[in-house]
């Protein structure tokens, strides 16, 4: 397994992801730094949580414009894995790597919290293969802005194609606030055209143990690696 | 380079004399006293120009000088086998084992978060935030202690949006957790809230940075963001009372930049894993002056600096607005003269100024030269050894009337009251405040935010085979309505709750930071707060071996002549040694609750200064519990053994609102029930009776509530540790809490209540 991570100004979530990597493969992960122009070839780069440069301008639009990017389009052009969490799905979109776009939560507040999320029937995905349709991870979520938004005709093609690798979901019949964010058709997670690229906003690192935040984002991280290594 | 002295040494007696008044009244204005003008003058044998003035002004304003508390502070226990660095750096060390050391400190941003409460509280996590990583250590966790003034005060809502979005806009950017905090409110603190925020840092015992210029010679070196002309003066402003025209000083408040943050903290600490970082010292309050002096004072040493070297944000900026500035993000560092370029290159890599500025002397004093003039040349022993240390007069008002039960006249049943209790954002779930707050970020976070009575966060780095590791538990404790009442009792009250909290969580209490803020200590009663609260801290810190090792003092916490209620808040640290020993507040099904405590503590309950009396009578009166330390030790020891022991399940100490409020909090989160246990005498009371309502709602203090699996072995084990306990009763899964015949609760609607009262206050305001 050949992973890495990408690190921009801001990123604090590198850390995490890498304990998580680690505690996987037994490997900690390469880290590239954003001005990093050559890369090695890998298996997959994931893109972690953060404040790259601040948020400054729009979330993830400066970290969008880093010369690393170029390196990140090279990896999925040769069919590399590229997960993006949190700010690493808002970097991805102002990228043009994934459709749509991310704004402020509808509450007009950063939320931190447990959701649930719902595998959805998607296309062929190394994040999903290991999972079934309906198959529920408990994944919590940290940020400001992750209320998807998209218009119909992206809707549909997200919809009509698999595009969508997870939903929130009820965790109780009386939850009225399942969704944390406000996102569009309760959209957590989106794939790229072939399934090798994938958003989204919660936070598996932050669940691999069992006394805070469970063990789901392990099982995730695990399954994938799993696929990808294949 | 051209030089020529500003001073006016040569000038005859009748200008000097004009100069002087010119110059006493720009003192004046920075907030200095005549006295303490004239003093100056002596000291350092000519008039100060501006920039020293400024100079003067800031080392000697209340916050930098602590001229009104020194005194006092100075009787603080601060010494214990694990303390590694007591007060007086930026931060205080414990020793964790391992060889590793906590490093940890709270200070307020009070005047300024009243201000401009987004700024305000951002640049207060983010002080606090640096003064922890100066000193070689990683940040671990955030926590805070917010006061704001009643809900229904006009500005409230809108300090408390601002506020909470602050802390978590700076917390949650630079990618601390934060994980704990108290929030109350109360009308004394309507024309000024209180908010104080901790920070906890890990890092190795033998790689810790002090501050103490050394070396002679030795590069200056300034790092971080630009200087620009903001919080100029903040310092004083943080010393002075308010009045209505207090926003008029929008433009002292700082402007954080938590970005900047994260830079300055992953460059320093990446420079710090290098030999070369001699001393340093964060640019906090009064920014480039502290710093400067502070480092060279500490060194016995000197310091001669080019301000034109500084980076500006801002073109002309004079030596006295670069000398005053509180610009955020600024770090000030001797390094080891030829490590200058290797350094620089660290940050470079940031994107950060690396300026050299300046050089260590031998000659004691600071030289400021600013286009190529001489701008400022002061002794530096002054500034610090002769700052005014006030030993001012005080009374200390113990009120020490028994309320007893008879003495309400409530025609109200236990459930209304209950549901009064949850309605209060005093009592009610923090969930809206602390879901803006990231409490995972770091992976490492345990318990947090209202699941345990102390937040736990783990080790990094300390897994072995069988255990996640080594934590360290956090909390901030003060009922400030004790400590109105009796400054004693209401110090040694802070320190035993915030030990209970960390016991309660399966921890050792360690050490203690404090954030004292009080009024305006020129008042005698005020003064009499400050000296009672320091004696309570003191006698219960020794007792339970919990040193002060660092600490912050906030005072003229006064708006048009009104005071706060007095708020020595504390800031706890403790170890567990296995995570995995945490304990949550909540019970499971199936458990036995057991109260440990006095047992005259057991039959009725003490409703003097209780949340209870203010409730039902809006009013706080009478003696508030007291406390016994010896007590408290023995319960905090026994809940360590019992919890060793693996018996429990979880533990709840009982504070604010009573028992009653405890067992609920307790119940909660898996919705159970529980048939209490009532005392013999109560009985047959009936759902209005008073007896009954000092019981469910008395404060007693020195009482935790632990839940159990077994039942048998802890209290043949509380039989042998002498310790005095009441079963409380068993959980079902009815929902129900059962008082006599009489009173059935449901937990679910009182749970209802208890997360629907914040959000429903605050959906109402819209930023």
């Amino acid at each position: 397994m050949r992973a890495a991570i990408a690190i921009f100004p801001g990123s604090n979530c590198d850390r995490d992801m890498a304990v998580a990597i680690k505690k996987i493969t037994g490997k900690s992960p390469l880290k590239l730094w954003h001005k990093d122009t050559e890369a090695p070839n890998l298996d997959l780069i994931v893109i972690p949580g953060g404040f790259s440069f601040g948020d400054y301008l729009r979330c993830g639009a400066l970290a969008a414009r880093s010369p690393i990017i170029k390196n990140i389009k090279n990896h999925i052009s040769r069919g590399g894995a590229l997960l993006g969490v949190c700010n690493g799905f808002q970097i991805l979109i102002e990228a043009n790597i994934l459709p749509g776009s991310l704004v402020r939560n509808k509450k007009l507040l950063f939320t931190c919290r447990e959701t649930t999320l719902e595998v959805q029937d998607s296309i062929q995905s190394p994040f999903l293969s290991s999972f079934n349709t309906g198959d529920c991870l408990n994944i919590p979520v940290a940020h400001n802005e992750g209320n998807y938004i998209a218009n119909n005709e992206l809707l549909k093609e997200l919809e009509n194609n698999g595009r969508i690798a997870f939903k929130y979901k009820k965790s109780s019949e009386i939850e009225t606030d399942y969704n944390p964010n406000g996102s569009l058709s309760d959209i957590a997670g989106i794939l790229s055209k072939n399934g090798r690229v994938l958003g989204m906003m919660p936070h598996p690192e932050r669940s691999i143990n069992s006394l805070h935040g469970g063990t789901d984002g392990l099982k995730f991280l695990t399954k994938s690696i799993e696929q990808i290594v294949g | 380079m051209q030089k020529r002295n500003l001073e006016l040494r040569d000038i005859n007696e009748n200008e000097y004399t004009v100069q002087q008044e010119s110059n006493l009244d720009q003192a004046l204005g920075m907030g200095l006293s005549k006295d303490e003008f004239e003093l100056i003058c002596n000291k350092i044998n000519k008039i100060p120009n501006q920039t020293e003035l400024g100079i003067f002004s800031a080392m000697f304003s209340e916050h930098c000088s602590y001229k009104s508390s020194k005194k006092w502070l100075k009787t603080l226990p601060t010494k214990a086998e694990h303390v590694i660095q007591g007060p007086g750096e930026n931060a205080g060390v414990i020793d964790i084992g391992n060889d590793q050391a906590a490093v940890f400190k709270i200070e307020s941003h009070n005047h300024p978060s009243f201000i401009e409460p987004y700024q305000g509280s951002a640049t207060g996590v983010g002080g606090i935030l640096r003064d922890v990583f100066t000193m070689g250590a990683r940040p671990i966790a955030l926590l805070n202690a917010l006061r704001f003034g009643s809900i229904n005060h006009p500005l409230t809502k809108h300090l408390v949006s601002g506020v909470v979005k602050g802390i978590g806009g700076y917390g949650n950017c630079i990618g601390i957790p934060t994980v704990g905090g108290e929030t109350n409110f109360n009308k004394s603190y309507d024309g000024n809230i209180l908010v104080n925020a901790m920070a906890v840092g890990l890092a190795q015992k033998d790689k810790i940075f002090y501050s103490a210029a050394t070396g002679a010679g030795n590069p200056v070196i300034y790092v971080g963001a630009k200087t620009g002309r903001d919080g100029i003066h903040g310092a004083t402003m943080a010393s002075a009372e308010f009045t209505e025209s207090s926003s008029e000083k929008r433009p002292t408040v700082q402007v954080g930049d938590p970005f900047t943050g994260k830079l300055l903290l992953e460059a320093c600490l990446e420079l710090m894993q290098t030999d070369v970082v001699l001393s340093i010292q964060d640019m906090g309050a009064a920014g480039l002056t502290s710093s400067s002096v502070e480092m060279a004072s500490k060194g016995g040493l000197g310091m001669h600096l080019n301000l034109d070297l500084v980076p500006i944000r801002e073109e002309g900026m004079t030596s006295y607005e670069i000398m005053l500035s509180e610009s955020q993000e600024r770090m000030l560092m001797i390094l080891k003269p030829g490590s200058e370029e290797a350094a620089k290159l660290i940050f470079n890599k940031w994107d950060l100024d690396f300026a050299n500025i300046g050089k260590v002397t031998n000659t004691g004093r600071l030289v400021l030269d600013k286009n190529g003039f001489e701008a400022c040349n002061i002794p530096i022993n002054p500034l610090v050894e002769d700052a005014p240390e006030y030993d001012r007069p005080y009374e200390i008002l113990q009120n020490k009337k028994v309320i007893k039960s008879d003495d309400f006249q409530s025609n109200q049943t236990l459930n209304n009251i209950l549901i009064k209790m949850f309605e209060s954002p005093n009592i009610a779930s923090k969930k809206w405040i602390w879901e803006q707050y990231d409490s995972s970020v770091m992976g490492d976070t345990i318990l947090c935010n209202g699941k345990s009575d102390a937040a736990i966060v783990k080790i990094h780095g300390t897994e072995t085979k069988n255990s996640l590791g080594k934590g360290i538990a956090m909390t901030t404790d003060c009922t400030p309505r004790y400590v109105k009442s009796d400054p004693i009792i209401g110090g040694m009250q802070a320190v035993c709750e915030a030990a209970r909290n960390i016991a309660a969580s399966g921890a050792k209490p360690l050490a203690i930071t404090n954030n004292l803020n009080f009024g305006n200590p020129e008042k005698i009663n005020v003064m009499g707060e400050i000296v009672g609260s320091i004696k309570g801290i003191s006698q219960a810190a020794s007792t339970l071996n919990t040193p002060i090792v660092s600490g912050n003092v906030s005072l003229y916490n006064e708006t048009n002549g009104q005071g706060i209620l007095p708020t020595p808040v504390i800031g706890m640290v403790g170890i567990i040694d296995e995570v995995e020993n945490c304990l949550g507040i909540s019970a499971e099904n199936n458990n036995t609750l057991i109260i440990l405590g006095q047992k005259q503590n057991f039959t009725e309950g003490w409703l003097g200064c209780s949340l209870y009396q203010e409730i039902i009578s809006d009013n706080l009166d009478g003696a508030p519990p007291p406390i016994d330390l010896k007590t408290e030790k023995q319960i905090i020891e026994t809940i360590m053994t019992l919890n060793n022991n693996k018996l429990l399940t979880g533990a709840h100490d009982i504070s604010d609102g009573g028992l009653l409020i405890a067992t609920c909090e307790m119940l909660f989160k898996n919705r159970l029930g529980l048939n209490v246990n009532l005392p013999k005498a109560l009985m047959s009371s009936n759902s209005k009776d008073h007896l009954l309502h000092s019981w469910c709602f008395g404060e007693d203090q020195n009482r935790i509530i632990i839940s159990t699996n077994e039942p048998d072995k802890v209290v043949s084990l509380l039989k042998e540790s002498l310790i005095d306990y009441y079963i409380l009763g068993m959980t079902n899964t009815s929902s129900n809490l059962n008082l006599n015949e009489v009173d059935t609760i449901s937990i679910k609607e009182i749970y209802n209540i208890n997360e629907r009262t914040i959000p429903s206050l605050m959906d109402t305001y819209k930023s």
